[in-house]
């Protein structure tokens, strides 16, 4: 190792179940592999210092800041995007909701809040209305004031539950 | 939500839009590239005023992967950027080059640009670039007295003047003046996909291609073509996917002429993506304005005249919206007043700040504020009630059209309709406003700060001149419309669906809407100024009544039957008010048409047809916002509890998608009025550079939003009636939270300001309570 920075390493991701090899700096972030290296680029970068949570990809589960991680760091883990979320043409409720309840207008933030919800309800599917909102207000949008946001992942929670149960 | 509908128009059907936004399958600037591309990082200016003395990129051109490091040198031949609507003699030194030459005017402004071959060697070498600045006193307040930014060059780069009447001879005969000195801090719209530019020339067809674009394509073709000495015919630009526009993104920056220049230059395409940090100090800022406003009044509280005297902090340049935001400031700032007598004077200040221009109701969320101030403290002064001293100057729906002799947006200002105290009516009789009255005085006696607020507001939508469309139907039966309007993510590609399958009598799935797209229709003025639907839905209804026509024309020929016996039904040319009858494919009827078609007789093939709108006026909806506030006695925070917003749209097509944007204005309206501030120090550095610095609302803050959606003033200047409502929750959103929050404190005018801190509401509270002068001692009124 000569320790230089932008020498190149060999990585192995797993995203959505398949395995990606690329060659990378240590100092690229996860998400600009995942959109650059992988060519999964429904992950969106808003501010690159993990406060809007457009980047939110669940890892090994958890909701992370795919900005704030090192790709290096994220081999072994099983990383899901909103490009994993569907199963063959049918939509995740969590997206089906979206679109019943206008939970979206340009659409940029909509894959981390996507992300966001169905890695907290895959874990607690019955979180209170106000843990949720707690939850929701990590990430940013700027189109809709939230209302529809809100209103989708309780109906959307709603479904998740009665295919669960 | 209605998926099957007769009537389109009208129906809260889901978007087109949503299916590859939630699959990930959206293309936004960040995700387009092109083979051997270059990736371009800017180098700004880390001083907010300085003579820049040397650029020196020896280090940075002798790092591995970099291609090229251009200054202003490099780029000599290029001109400054242009003003949109045309030259302007007395502002034209105003104007931001692509590349600082001698000056530096704001932190952040473009000083080199850097290429390399990727991205984050672009940025590695960029911090290798030294620029050598001396650093000169910064100008930063623009109500001081006018200064000189260099030899020459004033501060004060024009004054709007509108107005009419008497002025001087009202206020000599006024009863009472009334008279405020009231401010809106410096916010922007701060989308959540910053901006992002791909240049790529095609040496094979000669054709430079901008990819990233927004808002305003076509006029963006023009300015840029003129700029870079090319015909418009070898310029194309197209628009993706937006990651939220508000009037920021899509003007023409820096950024977007290097790609370009670098793409032709360099012959290879050149993406550059906007970093968060460097969007809070490059991007248009807006609104910051301090008004000297006064009104005088007649015994019965009717306004006799308004005098405004304000201050616009236009930041470093003129961008390419010239003075527009001060003279639509001057031009909408009476509102849903009669007043007789109007003088206003707008000074457009350059400061050592980042530029400004447009934000979300640019001109009407100030003007608003203040005039809104103003009818709160003109209800205080007379012992009137805040709701009475607004219904005594309301314009009767009997006075309509409006006429008032001013200029917004270079239209003349003519209400086409509206029944405002209708509409103050429902909005109280919706909220329950002498029952919410009640409830507030009591928890004021009980020492909450609670409060209530009211701001009655004209918006302005539906600029012109024109716009068209063009439909197509394939054999398929798909519609294709082809429109020269832009999608920034407001639906528009759901309502001008919505209203063709209304003309032709098909699903709106069934249509394909184009937009944002220069090669494929010459003319388009694109998504600003809350027009898009207004102008492009009233085109593509023209083009789809042609192709209506003759869709049945040429079915007529094929059933036997008389075109005026004829309906379009779920696709199908039937006749009317026959079921099970014989029918004929829209698809079907676009074969007969085909070029080659022995049937087509002597119809011109195809079964498509152009369509324009043209309309001289804007159309005005308007709204009444009641907020419930409440300031959290330890902390100063303001939470807003109940919040109603009472719009009337003239006609809404799909209501769903107006309430979304009455609730998403909002939102940012609040983050203006209680968060959002881009700050500078006494240097000029700015201190608002992140999310951690400049909030944005969280789902937290932001309340639920009631939406009172009427149609009772439909246009008076669009066939369809429609009036738009992309700005309509914002505009008045800083006035109804100003009033709510001082009827909170229970000391009518203390709030002047926004956005309205915590910090200083804390201070007032604590000495409230020290000289036990509580709240509860006035009530709302």
């Amino acid at each position: 190792m000569s320790g230089n920075p932008s020498d190149k390493v060999e990585i192995a991701l797993d995203v959505n179940g398949r395995v990606h090899h690329a060659r990378v700096e240590p100092r690229k972030t996860l998400v600009d592999v995942i959109r650059d290296d992988c060519g999964q680029t429904g992950t969106h970068i808003g501010c690159e210092h993990g406060v809007c949570g457009a980047c939110t990809v669940l890892l090994d589960g958890e909701p992370v800041r795919s900005c704030l991680m090192f790709a290096v760091q994220a081999q072994g883990c099983k990383i899901r995007t909103v490009e994993g979320l569907q199963s063959g043409n049918e939509l995740h409720p969590m997206q089906q909701a979206f679109m019943d309840h206008h939970a979206l207008q340009c659409g940029f933030c909509t894959p981390g809040f996507l992300m966001l919800a169905v890695g907290v309800l895959e874990k607690r599917p019955d979180i209170s209305d106000e843990e949720m909102l707690d939850v929701l207000s990590s990430n940013l949008c700027r189109c809709t004031g939230y209302q529809n946001i809100i209103k989708a992942v309780k109906a959307a929670a709603h479904t998740m539950k009665a295919a669960d149960d | 939500m209605t998926e099957t509908a007769d009537r389109w128009i009208g129906a809260s059907v889901t978007r087109l839009e949503d299916l590859p936004l939630v699959t990930g399958r959206g293309r936004f600037a960040g995700d387009i590239d092109f083979p051997h591309q270059l990736h371009m990082r800017i180098v700004r200016s880390p001083y907010a005023h300085g003579r820049l003395k040397s650029v020196d990129a020896a280090a940075a051109l002798a790092m591995n992967g970099v291609a090229a490091v251009w200054t202003a040198k490099d780029i000599a031949d290029l001109p400054p950027i242009e003003f949109r609507e045309g030259p302007n003699e007395n502002l034209s030194p105003y104007r931001q080059a692509v590349l600082a030459a001698e000056w530096v005017r704001y932190v952040g402004e473009p000083v080199a640009a850097v290429f390399a071959e990727d991205a984050y060697v672009a940025e590695d070498a960029a911090e290798c670039v030294f620029v050598n600045i001396d650093e000169l006193e910064p100008v930063l307040d623009a109500a001081a007295a006018p200064t000189e930014l260099r030899p020459g060059l004033g501060t004060e780069s024009t004054v709007c003047r509108q107005g009419y009447g008497n002025v001087d001879t009202a206020f000599r005969d006024a009863h009472t003046i009334v008279e405020l000195d009231v401010s809106i801090g410096r916010h922007s719209a701060v989308p959540l996909e910053t901006r992002g530019a791909i240049g790529r020339y095609d040496a094979a067809r000669d054709v430079l291609e901008l990819h990233g674009a927004a808002k305003v394509p076509h006029r963006n073709r023009e300015s840029l073509a003129r700029m870079l000495g090319r015909s418009t015919g070898g310029v194309h630009l197209y628009e993706g996917h937006v990651g939220g526009g508000f009037g920021v993104r899509g003007e023409i920056y820096p950024e977007d002429v290097l790609v370009l220049v670098a793409a032709l230059r360099l012959g290879r395409p050149v993406k550059w993506l906007e970093d968060r940090r460097e969007h809070m100090i490059a991007a248009n800022q807006s609104r910051q304005q301090r008004h000297r406003i006064r009104a005088a009044i007649d015994g019965d509280g009717r306004l006799m005249a308004i005098d405004d005297d304000f201050f616009h902090d236009q930041g470093a340049y003129l961008r390419t919206h010239g003075a527009r935001v001060v003279d639509t400031t001057c031009g909408i700032l009476p509102g849903p007043y009669r007043l007789p007598h109007y003088r206003v004077a707008g000074h457009v200040r350059m400061t050592n700040k980042t530029p400004c221009a447009t934000y979300r109701s640019p001109g009407r969320f100030e003007s608003n504020f203040a005039r809104e101030r103003l009818m709160d403290a003109i209800a205080d002064k007379l012992g009137l009630s805040r709701i009475e001293v607004r219904r005594r100057n309301l314009i009767a729906a009997s006075e309509m059209p409006f006429e008032r002799p001013l200029v917004a947006l270079g239209d003349d200002v003519v209400y086409d309709s509206g029944r405002y105290e209708a509409l103050l009516d429902k909005a109280l009789a919706h909220i329950g406003w002498d029952a919410l009255q009640r409830d507030v005085a009591s928890r004021r006696a009980a020492g909450e700060y609670v409060g209530l607020g009211v701001a009655i507001y004209v918006e302005k939508s539906g600029l012109g001149p024109t716009d068209g469309a063009r439909i197509n139907i394939h054999t398929s039966g798909e519609i294709e419309v082809i429109t020269g309007g832009a999608s920034i993510g407001q639906g528009f590609e759901t309502v001008v669906a919505q209203v063709c399958a209304e003309m032709l009598g098909s699903d709106y799935r069934q249509v394909r809407v184009v937009h944002g797209r220069t090669d494929r229709i010459e003319y388009g003025i694109g998504a600003h100024a809350t027009r898009a639907t207004v102008m492009t839905a009233n085109a593509a209804a023209v083009a789809a009544k042609k192709v209506r026509d003759k869709a049945l024309d040429m079915a007529a020929q094929l059933l036997q039957a008389d075109a005026a016996d004829l309906d379009i039904v779920g696709g199908c040319v039937v006749r009317t008010g026959m079921i099970g009858g014989p029918a004929i494919s829209l698809g079907d009827i676009a074969h007969h048409l085909r070029p080659t078609s022995s049937t087509r007789g002597e119809r011109d093939p195809g079964l498509s047809a152009e369509g324009w709108f043209s309309t001289s006026h804007m159309t005005y909806p308007y709204g009444v916002q009641i907020a419930v506030a409440k300031i959290d006695k330890g902390t100063g925070a303001v939470r807003i509890e109940k919040l109603l917003i009472a719009y009337d749209i003239g006609r809404a097509i799909n209501p769903m998608l107006v309430e979304g944007q009455l609730v998403g204005g909002f939102a940012q309206g609040l983050g203006g009025s209680l968060l959002e501030e881009f700050r500078y120090d006494e240097r000029g550095q700015p201190l608002s550079v992140t999310f951690a610095d400049y909030l944005l609302p969280t789902a937290q803050d932001v309340p639920f939003v009631d939406i009172l959606l009427t149609e009772d003033a439909p246009s008076g200047v669009n066939p369809l009636g429609i009036k738009g409502a992309g700005e309509g929750g914002i505009a008045a959103a800083g006035a109804v939270i100003a009033s709510a929050v001082d009827d909170a404190l229970g000391a009518s005018g203390t709030i002047s300001h926004l956005p309205i801190m915590p910090q200083q509401l804390k201070m007032m509270i604590d000495a409230f309570e020290a000289t036990g002068a509580a709240a509860a001692s006035s009530g709302s009124g």
